[in-house]
């Protein structure tokens, strides 16, 4: 299993268009993919989930992949983190 | 009768149909074939997707990709993992499935409503939306929907999710009544779209009414009638024959150009609110759209419209009204509308508060978005940029300076834009319409605003019951305001608009054709009507 910890810099954190994204980008994988943010952890692949997690603008995120794409898996997840505006 | 907000103008007489959010029991049983009934469980969340993929394609095909956005949400939670794993879990303790699914949405709903943010708490919505058309699809029930309508009627609901506006026929639709939402909410914007009259914010009105009551829905003053009178049916049914011939009449006007006596050309044209409403000012025969107000782009959300939303509504305009002027005003609002996103504070008068202009110079990231969208879309048609609220000429220099510095921002990119679009100002304040001699020197035009104009030169608040008899368009200090804006821009070589109420009022007219107005801009049922009564003096 990897983690790695990020922080959510776009306006509107993982809400709306944001969390959608994410929860489609995670479902391209066959690894588990959690966020954990302040020691819960969720599943990335479920959009109730995350937007349950409320993570706004400037929260600290830890993903963690579990699988055998877990590498290809956290790089396409940190990489479109990283490409949120809104 | 009952008053509410006018939302849609129109008239309509009919029976109620009220639609009641009824929350039908549902029991808890024990289940022995717990592979049955999870089986039963994922048939009916595919029967789901069948529907909400349905009503989805019809949502484009009315309204086009970005209101079906909606219901993508929707698919994405039917097909959520933890959603379906918590179901199925409780399944296999032996409870059924609609059960099972009922505690599951309850949980998911808690967790949002708990949350702070209103983005959340709108999406226990959705969460309790998805949960009741598994359950129907569970029972093999049919929801009662809009769709199913095969009578005509008078739709009565607490409001009208995208999801029954998509599936609306308007042939059997006479009137809305909404218990929530005000002229900009979604159900009127679609009302306005579509032309069908509606009344909101009648508080109680799915108490109220029942199904199978008598109806007179009144649009234009925003008032209700519950089972009326023969005489006031009648009264209004008269109204309805003699609105239905005058539009008939009236459409002989619809590709007239209108000139007045001395064969000086003035434009007709159309307000608007939204991309939807574009189609009808064209059925009236706008000359074009005189004002379209952003603000409802910028309403009912919870982040900004980003550039790429804004380029393609606009463009849309542009293209639609095929070079025909569309002026598109910049963000007008203030600490009277609330918008999540843009946080004013509190002010004692909003009205003499950090509003349109104002505010957009404090926030100059929305103010340029819009900008580079309007930019970018000017390519597809005859754009015209008006500045909402300048009350002095440093204003209208800084916002020039911020519109170049988007402009040289865009070239920079390689973006292309019109370098043929005019910029002009609302004249709505005062100080404004006194100085327009020197404000006519920076802009290409001014559109008077009467509506805020007659408010802030006579001291009224027209929403002000108690001085609303002091709201007087014909007030001399107004009319002189007038004559005086049209007279200096005149001076200049400029010309001028007016996109207030005054501009469709009918005894009104005359004297603006006087003062030397060159352009009227109005709602659109209102096009014809004025396109008549200036007309008339020639023919």
């Amino acid at each position: 299993m990897i983690e790695r910890k990020v922080i959510i810099k776009n306006p509107t954190g993982l809400h709306a268009r944001p969390a959608s994204l994410l929860v489609k980008e995670a479902n391209k994988f066959k690894s588990e993919i959690m966020i954990n943010k302040g020691g819960k952890d969720v599943n990335a692949k479920s959009i109730l989930s995350v937007l349950s997690l409320g993570v706004s603008n400037g929260d600290e995120i830890i993903i963690k992949a579990n699988g055998e794409d877990e590498k290809e898996a956290m790089d396409a997840i940190i990489n479109l983190i990283e490409t949120f505006v809104e | 009768m009952l008053k509410g907000i006018a939302a849609s103008s129109g008239i309509a007489i009919g029976k109620a149909y009220v639609i009641r959010e009824e929350e039908n029991a549902i029991n808890r049983y024990e289940v022995k074939d717990t592979e049955k009934e999870i089986k039963r469980f994922l048939e009916a969340i595919l029967k789901a997707k069948e529907e909400i993929e349905s009503i989805k394609e019809t949502a484009v095909k009315n309204f086009g990709e970005e209101k079906a956005l909606i219901f993508e949400a929707h698919l994405m939670i039917l097909e959520d993992e933890e959603f379906k794993a918590s179901v199925i879990e409780k399944i296999k303790q032996n409870i059924n499935a609609e059960y099972a699914v009922k505690e599951t949405v309850e949980m998911f709903e808690g967790i949002f409503l708990s949350m702070e943010d209103e983005y959340m708490r709108e999406r226990a919505a959705d969460i309790r939306d998805i949960g009741g058309r598994i359950i129907r699809a569970l029972k093999g029930e049919e929801k009662s929907s809009i769709g199913d309508i095969k009578d005509k009627c008078i739709i009565v609901a607490k409001d009208l999710t995208p999801s029954d506006t998509a599936q609306l026929n308007r042939e059997y639709v006479l009137g809305f009544i909404t218990e929530l939402g005000g002229k900009t909410s979604h159900s009127a914007i679609i009302a306005r779209a579509l032309e069908i009259p509606a009344v909101s914010g009648i508080k109680g009105a799915t108490e109220i009414l029942k199904t199978g009551d008598l109806i007179i829905l009144d649009g234009v003053k925003g008032i209700i009638y519950i089972n009326p009178d023969e005489s006031l049916i009648d009264e209004y049914q008269n109204k309805i024959q003699r609105e239905m011939e005058e539009k008939r009449e009236l459409l002989i006007y619809k590709d007239r150009k209108v000139l007045t006596k001395d064969g000086k050309r003035i434009e007709v044209a159309a307000n608007i609110s939204s991309k939807e409403e574009v189609d009808v000012a064209l059925k009236y025969g706008a000359d074009g759209i005189g004002l379209f107000r952003t603000e409802f782009l910028f309403m009912n959300r919870e982040t900004a419209p980003t550039e790429e939303e804004q380029f393609e509504v606009y463009k849309y305009v542009l293209e639609k009204m095929e070079g025909r002027p569309v002026i598109i005003r910049t963000l007008d609002v203030g600490g009277d509308k609330k918008i999540p996103y843009i946080d004013v504070g509190t002010e004692m008068n909003p009205f003499l508060g950090l509003r349109a202009i104002r505010l957009c110079f404090e926030r100059l990231d929305l103010f340029k978005t819009q900008l580079k969208a309007l930019l970018r879309a000017s390519i597809y048609g005859n754009l015209k940029i008006m500045f909402p609220m300048i009350s002095k000429v440093d204003e209208i220099k800084r916002a020039k300076e911020i519109l170049e510095d988007v402009k040289a921002e865009l070239k920079k990119a390689g973006q292309k834009f019109s370098d043929k679009i005019e910029i002009g100002i609302m004249i709505e304040v005062p100080s404004a319409a006194i100085i327009s001699d020197l404000l006519a020197k920076e802009v290409d035009f001014f559109s008077i605003g009467t509506n805020d104009l007659i408010q802030y030169t006579l001291a009224v608040d027209r929403m002000n019951e108690k001085v609303s008899n002091i709201y007087e368009p014909s007030h001399p200090a107004v009319l002189r305001l007038i004559k005086m804006v049209i007279d200096n821009a005149h001076k200049e070589g400029k010309w001028v608009g007016m996109c207030g109420e005054m501009a469709s009022d009918i005894s009104m007219i005359p004297l603006l054709i006087d003062y030397g107005i060159d352009e009227l801009s109005m709602s659109a049922p209102s096009v014809l009507k004025v396109k008549k009564e200036i007309l008339k003096s020639v023919d």
